[in-house]
């Protein structure tokens, strides 16, 4: 019906018809997805939630006399990055913490810095305080180093999170006697609340589920710039149940995101502390989807209502690697703030914004509009349904003594 | 005039064994429900009173006279927990830890409305924030 270089077109003439994916849920109701197929060029999409497995990547430049950090040690703001790449080259994940922090050994631990947290500091352009030691070579002499360092001076900042915007997620509870800290928020014993994780009806890979236009190379709104689809996230794992209209009813689909950091902003770049559970980033990612036909329209026009999810007991599936489900919920039922489980009325809450998805959503329909992010046509796909690809649990083999 | 209002009281040390919040039902009227206590038994420390208080407002006015005419130091409750609007990202992850439920989602906008009329000062959202956004002032 269209093609994205047609779309392209249109955005460069200030012609294109982009709604975001909440705004044409109403467009679709009212025209019908013919006709509203017609009219819509693209739907913009949008998530802003705490997204473990980010990272970033930097190379320093060399010191005078050069050093080799590769095989020695790098903390930056006291928290331990990784320098096993070269010689200058540095990654640092959100997950990661100071040497000296107390972690769990008062449980819940504080958590109140980490990788996540000197990530927002570097893209919000303060100086952040390297040290590092080396054992030194012939070329690279040296054996420590302790400098400040800026996002501005670094010859590449690239944010690379190898998992982020998941297809949907646990929804979270905890059937135990004991109030329990996890990575999706306090949850409180005997089913006394619901935390879920998911911008549901506005999230990128729920507006495409079966990810025929989002694919390896599309060009995204990533932490406030511009960023890609690099590959599938690890644990991508489209085959899982669906609903009739092909939703994922459990984590299905994610993505690995690559972005410029130097473009990116500390307010779609969050330090985040999980108490009791550790550190991470919360992440903004809007992906756009073209609507080439009906289908990609009608997907792109889901709602809460028809978005479920599995309710999980963190007290013990979770740990436990066991399948059970306390129940299934949709995403209308959890934003009504309670969610009958187990015959108990259960309070929710979110990890993830919606308000400030709808914002990415917002942001990039005005680029869009304004002729400053064009649509790319994926350069390969994202494994589907029939690829075969299963995220497998691990199969431990005893090391022999 | 009736009021009902929420205080903080800090306690030095000599005070913490006297029957001060006696005093205030006996001379000046005053309905008083404790929403946090906090005594410690460090020498340097004090102790710290969250109280809501109900009475008539001259009595009331007379009652925190002789609160600080006895040496406590008094904070009308609202100063104490504030939230970062920068930080705070609008998740909802306060919303189902807070006691009173002082957060609520807006079904419109999907912001989360921090009522601090409605807060007790517990401190339970302050590390339930995954951004640290909510912030105590004691």
């Amino acid at each position: 019906m269209k093609t994205i270089a047609e779309i392209n077109e249109k955005i460069q003439q200030g012609k294109a018809v982009v709604v975001n994916a909440e705004e044409v849920i109403d467009l679709v109701k009212e025209k019908g997805v013919k006709k509203a197929a017609q009219h819509v060029d693209v739907v913009t999409t949008g998530t802003f939630g705490p997204m473990c497995s980010s990272g970033i990547y930097f190379n320093i430049g060399h010191s005078k006399p050069r050093i080799k950090l590769g095989g020695g040690r790098v903390y930056l703001n006291d928290v331990l990055a990784y320098p096993g790449l070269a010689a200058v080259d540095v990654f640092l994940g959100a997950n990661a913490l100071p040497d000296d922090d107390p972690r769990n050994r008062v449980h819940p631990g504080d958590f109140n810095y980490g990788g996540g947290h000197v990530i927002e500091e570097l893209v919000a352009g303060k100086d952040i305080r390297l040290m590092a030691t080396a054992y030194g070579t012939d070329c690279y002499p040296r054996k420590r180093l302790e400098t400040w360092i800026n996002i501005k001076n670094l010859n590449e900042a690239v944010l690379f999170n190898v998992r982020n915007a998941y297809q949907n997620y646990n929804v979270a509870v905890n059937l135990s006697d004991k109030t329990i800290y996890t990575y999706m928020g306090v949850l409180k014993p005997r089913l006394g609340n619901v935390n879920y994780c998911s911008a549901g009806q506005l999230s990128p890979l729920l507006n495409d589920p079966y990810y025929r236009t989002i694919g390896i190379g599309t060009r995204i709104f990533l932490g406030g710039g511009i960023g890609y689809v690099a590959w599938q996230g690890t644990q991508h794992n489209p085959d899982v149940p669906r609903t009739e209209t092909g939703v994922p009813k459990r984590g299905a689909g994610t993505l690995a995101v690559i972005g410029d950091l130097k473009r990116m902003s500390p307010r779609w770049l969050v330090g985040t502390s999980m108490y009791g559970y550790g550190v991470t980033l919360t992440v903004g990612i809007g992906v756009p989807i073209p609507v080439l036909d009906e289908e990609i329209l009608r997907h792109a026009a889901v709602t809460d209502a028809e978005i479920y999810a599995g309710v999980v007991d963190y007290s013990d599936a979770y740990p436990n690697l066991k399948a059970d489900i306390v129940g299934e919920v949709s995403y209308a039922e959890l934003k009504r703030g309670t969610v009958k489980l187990q015959g108990k009325k259960v309070p929710t809450g979110s990890l993830s914004s919606y308000s400030r998805a709808m914002k990415i959503a917002e942001t990039l329909k005005g680029w869009i509009l304004r002729g400053e992010f064009l649509l790319t046509e994926a350069v390969a796909p994202l494994p589907g349904v029939e690829s075969g690809v299963t995220f497998k649990p691990l199969k431990e083999r005893p090391l022999e003594i | 005039m009736a009021v009902s209002k929420r205080v903080v009281l800090h306690f030095p040390r000599r005070l913490v064994e006297q029957p001060v919040i006696y005093r205030l039902v006996k001379d000046y009227n005053l309905e008083f429900n404790i929403l946090r206590a906090s005594i410690t038994a460090e020498p340097e420390e004090e102790g710290v009173l969250v109280l809501q208080l109900k009475g008539e407002q001259e009595e009331y006015d007379r009652g925190i006279k002789f609160l600080l005419k006895s040496g406590l130091k008094i904070q009308s409750l609202s100063q104490d927990i504030t939230r970062n609007e920068e930080r705070c990202t609008n998740c909802g992850a306060c919303v189902t830890i807070c006691p009173p439920g002082a957060f609520e989602v807006d079904p419109k906008t999907r912001q989360v409305e921090f009522d601090h009329e409605k807060c007790v000062a517990c401190g339970l959202c302050i590390k339930a924030c995954p951004p640290r956004a909510m912030e105590v002032h004691f």
